[in-house]
């Protein structure tokens, strides 16, 4: 039985060391997460929102969708740790 | 619980580095748009410092300064403050999240509305990370009995 997950651990890795040689090549500027938006973001970004970092653009501005998620993930950390956790006297 | 062994030498340092610490923290939030840094980063820097304390001294400390009813209370206005911004601008007229619309109400351009605007949200980030590291790490630390606090 040890031996039969052995054989599907090999061939799960050897899959997906397959998948990965579809992907672009590291930095290439042709790939096409470097030509959807992001030469947009790039160049637009401190002229349309005032901010020179373009990180906290994407990430507060572009995206500010995904970063409330991101809070609402924390917040329900916190507030889950304070339900199961907490025991007043 | 276990006794607290006073030692000056940690606890003046302590008093010493926290104060600058919770500074850096702040700049880090404020100063997310120019140069590395933001919300998260600034509040877990704050939260940190919060950390620190409760090392360096005891439970009591760090719950004199964060009351626990108002820890909790911050940890849900932070997300508010973000989800607020983002129903306000609704309210004006535009998108969810969509900062530029408020120029209406603040006296500037819109880019630096958007500015503004993610400003905002980095803040509320800011305040919900904040409490909720220092309330993971007192629950967890003390096993939720927040043993030796006052009250």
């Amino acid at each position: 039985m040890k031996f039969f997950a052995f054989i599907v651990v090999l061939f799960t890795g050897a899959l997906l060391i397959y998948g990965t040689i579809d992907m672009p090549d590291w930095g290439d500027p042709n790939s096409p997460p470097n030509r959807h938006v992001s030469p947009r973001y790039l160049e637009e970004a401190v002229e349309k929102t005032a901010t020179p970092n373009v990180v906290t653009a994407v990430l507060a501005d572009y995206r500010g969708y995904d970063t409330l998620g991101e809070t609402a993930v924390i917040f329900t950390a916190g507030v889950v740790c304070i339900i199961l956790l907490r025991r007043p006297k | 619980m276990k006794e607290r062994y006073p030692d000056v030498t940690i606890e003046t340092i302590c008093r010493l580095l926290i104060p600058p610490i919770q500074l850096f923290a702040l700049y880090v939030i404020a100063h997310g748009h120019y140069s590395p840094g933001g919300g998260f980063q600034g509040g877990c820097i704050l939260g940190a410092s919060f950390i620190m304390m409760f090392i360096a001294f005891d439970i009591g400390e760090v719950k004199r300064r964060m009351r626990e009813k108002l820890n909790t209370i911050l940890c849900a206005t932070g997300v508010l403050i973000y989800a607020g911004i983002g129903v306000i601008c609704l309210i004006l007229g535009a998108n969810y999240l969509d900062y530029g619309i408020l120029d209406r109400i603040l006296p500037v351009y819109t880019a630096k509305a958007r500015a503004l605007g993610s400003l905002g949200i980095e803040i509320g980030v800011g305040i919900a990370v904040t409490s909720v590291m220092i309330s993971i790490f007192l629950n967890i630390a003390t096993a939720g009995e927040h043993e030796g606090a006052p009250e």
